[in-house]
């Protein structure tokens, strides 16, 4: 699928999963970085691990289905020097665990990369029990917390090499579902710093995560009603680039955010209160309603709980009009 | 050096605790009246190798992890005095811009501590992690912890002791301060644990004991015999018993001295019965 208008193409060169992405940069992190270990709580395949594991087996810790102790293991490998990379699904790595991230890790000032797949709905079939919407709230609430979400293969591989290179802890949210993958291969990522899609006058599009490109095609669907939307693809939720949304929002004096996280406590919430104390405008959330998730395909639960980009189209319509 | 120095350096220390938590009116002197000797063993009685100066990762020296941080008075007392920080700054203990924060903590940069603890149970995962470095550095030095029995109530610990053995993780001697007590009451009627020794070699740990860990003799000893078991194949656990409140007649046997400051009266009989050696600060 190629999406092409107003002097942009963003062509999807073939569906691939975001945890793909984070096993391709991890797998390279093991050529590069020395220092780079990894753990892992029982979902080596899920996470798409097995490449640095046969290439780096030393390097390697397999924990069991004991996340907390793979949390306190991962500060205690930065005692040493390592950089680790301690992976398990999104809920299991957030929730589970808060009180050994917030005390060993974040409190701790551990250079510790907590790498987390599976998050939102589009997890799919498993249910709400494995399908957390609240984890970026959960963990930009920790000081000292980088908080990133990615879009597609392509973007969580470089964000995935990004992270090596900064000190500090970072939780890194990915997903499981294959999706388009857009961005360019050989991006570079940088840390905090919005991704300026479009150019638009009319409404402002902040996305996160999966709901990037469904904010893309939303933009293209407006283009056809003579809507024109400023896209803004924030990677990094914690730090915000608190700059590129205000320009944006001063020129279209109205934004929609797109999330697959709870309204919240997520990106709608860090955009709202940065508005509010810089640039007040009307908003409108794409995100889940405050509740669980449930079982379903990832088209299925986004089209139910408003996460598609005919929800963003509306959304937009809805914000225009409270200008 | 010798075990009388050795004790001169624990009374001291005991002077440093009590003065610490009694001039906030606050922390936690049970415990750490305790684990004096323990501390005292493992940085003046030669049982750890370190470095006078502090360095964050660690690398060739041994290391030692205090899980359970609320016996921080214990811990700075003998950090101060083994120099890492001036002496005087114990008189900034739990007060407000202090570097000796209620728990330790890495937050303040306080030379000595290398991972925030107070939250139970968080330790020994930890020690495994910077053990499990040291392997990787091929650095030889050992990874020593300190654990409170009630603290092994702690799910996570459990998760620690399966890796640590299942993973042969042989660098690392984890004490536990058998000592009986905790907030509610004693562990027999708080939480009763059963065997200790048996579950940790039920999990594949060697384990030995040191039956008065407030004789330093036996301490020194036991750690001592400690170290010639690592390198085996297996995590090293010592139960080591001790007295809270040990130091103190009015604060043993009971484990009401847990969180508890004493008052001016009880400070100054607590004091006469441990005479300045090295000098207050």
């Amino acid at each position: 699928m190629t999406i092409k208008f107003r002097m942009k193409t963003f062509t999807d060169t073939g569906k691939k999963d975001t945890r793909s992405g984070f096993g391709a940069g991890l797998t390279e992190l093991g050529r590069t970085n020395p220092n780079v270990v990894a753990l892992c709580a029982d979902l080596v395949g899920s996470l798409k691990m097995q490449d640095f594991i046969d290439e780096n087996p030393q390097r390697f810790f397999q924990v069991g289905i004991a996340e907390a102790n793979m949390m306190g293991m991962a500060a205690g490998l930065t005692i040493g020097g390592k950089i680790p990379f301690a992976g398990t699904f999104a809920n299991f790595a957030t929730g589970r665990v808060y009180d050994q991230i917030r005390q060993s890790i974040a409190y701790s000032g551990k250079n510790v990369k907590i790498c987390a797949s599976h998050s939102g709905v589009t997890l799919g079939e498993d249910g709400a029990t494995h399908q957390i919407l609240e984890d970026i709230g959960l963990m930009k609430m920790l000081p000292g917390m980088t908080v990133i979400n990615t879009c597609d293969f392509n973007q969580t591989k470089a964000a995935t090499l990004a992270i090596a290179e900064h000190e500090g802890p970072v939780y890194l949210r990915f997903g499981r579902p294959k999706v388009a993958n857009f961005t360019a291969e050989d991006q570079k990522f940088e840390i905090g710093k919005a991704v300026q899609l479009y150019e638009g006058e009319d409404v402002t599009i902040i996305a996160t995560g999966h709901l990037v490109w469904e904010a893309i095609q939303a933009a293209q669907k407006l283009s056809e009603k003579g809507i024109s939307a400023d896209v803004i693809n924030i990677h990094t939720i914690k730090p915000l680039d608190v700059k590129a949304i205000i320009k944006s929002v001063k020129k279209t004096g109205c934004v929609v955010t797109a999330e697959e996280h709870n309204f919240l406590g997520g990106l709608g919430e860090s955009v709202a209160r940065t508005l509010a104390e810089n640039n007040p405008a009307p908003q409108e959330f794409v995100a889940t309603q405050d509740t669980f998730g449930e079982s379903g395909t990832p088209e299925q639960l986004f089209e139910k709980y408003g996460l598609n980009s005919e929800a963003i189209l509306k959304a937009a319509e809805k914000v225009i009009k409270r200008k | 050096m010798e075990i009388k120095k050795l004790e001169d350096f624990a009374t001291q220390v005991r002077r440093d605790i009590l003065r610490q938590v009694h001039k906030v009116n606050s922390g936690h002197p049970g415990g750490s009246l305790g684990c004096t000797e323990f501390f005292t063993a493992l940085y003046q009685g030669g049982i750890m190798e370190h470095k006078p100066e502090f360095n964050m990762d660690g690398k060739d020296e041994d290391l030692f992890f205090l899980s359970n941080g609320h016996i921080s008075p214990v811990f700075y007392s003998v950090l101060a005095r083994s120099g890492y920080f001036p002496v005087d700054e114990l008189n900034t203990f739990r007060l407000i811009d202090s570097r000796l924060q209620g728990h330790p903590t890495t937050h303040e940069g306080l030379p000595g501590i290398r991972v925030a603890s107070g939250s139970l149970g968080q330790g020994m995962s930890v020690a495994l992690g910077a053990a499990q470095a040291k392997k990787l550095n091929k650095d030889s030095h050992l990874v020593f912890s300190l654990h409170g029995d009630g603290e092994l109530q702690e799910g996570q610990n459990w998760e620690a002791i399966m890796y640590a053995a299942g993973n042969k993780v042989d660098n690392i001697i984890s004490t536990v301060d058998v000592n009986g007590q905790q907030i509610d009451g004693s562990t027999e009627t708080v939480l009763p644990m059963g065997n200790l020794k048996a579950k940790f070699e039920a999990f594949g740990w060697d384990v030995m004991e040191i039956e008065d860990g407030n004789d330093m003799r036996q301490v020194i000893d036991g750690l001592t015999e400690a170290k010639t078991r690592t390198g085996k194949g297996k995590p090293v656990c010592v139960l080591m018993t001790t007295e809270m409140g040990n130091g103190v007649d009015f604060m043993m046997h009971t484990h009401a001295w847990h969180g508890k400051a004493p008052n001016d009266e009880q400070l100054e009989t607590a004091l006469s019965q441990n005479p300045e050696t090295l000098g207050d600060y």
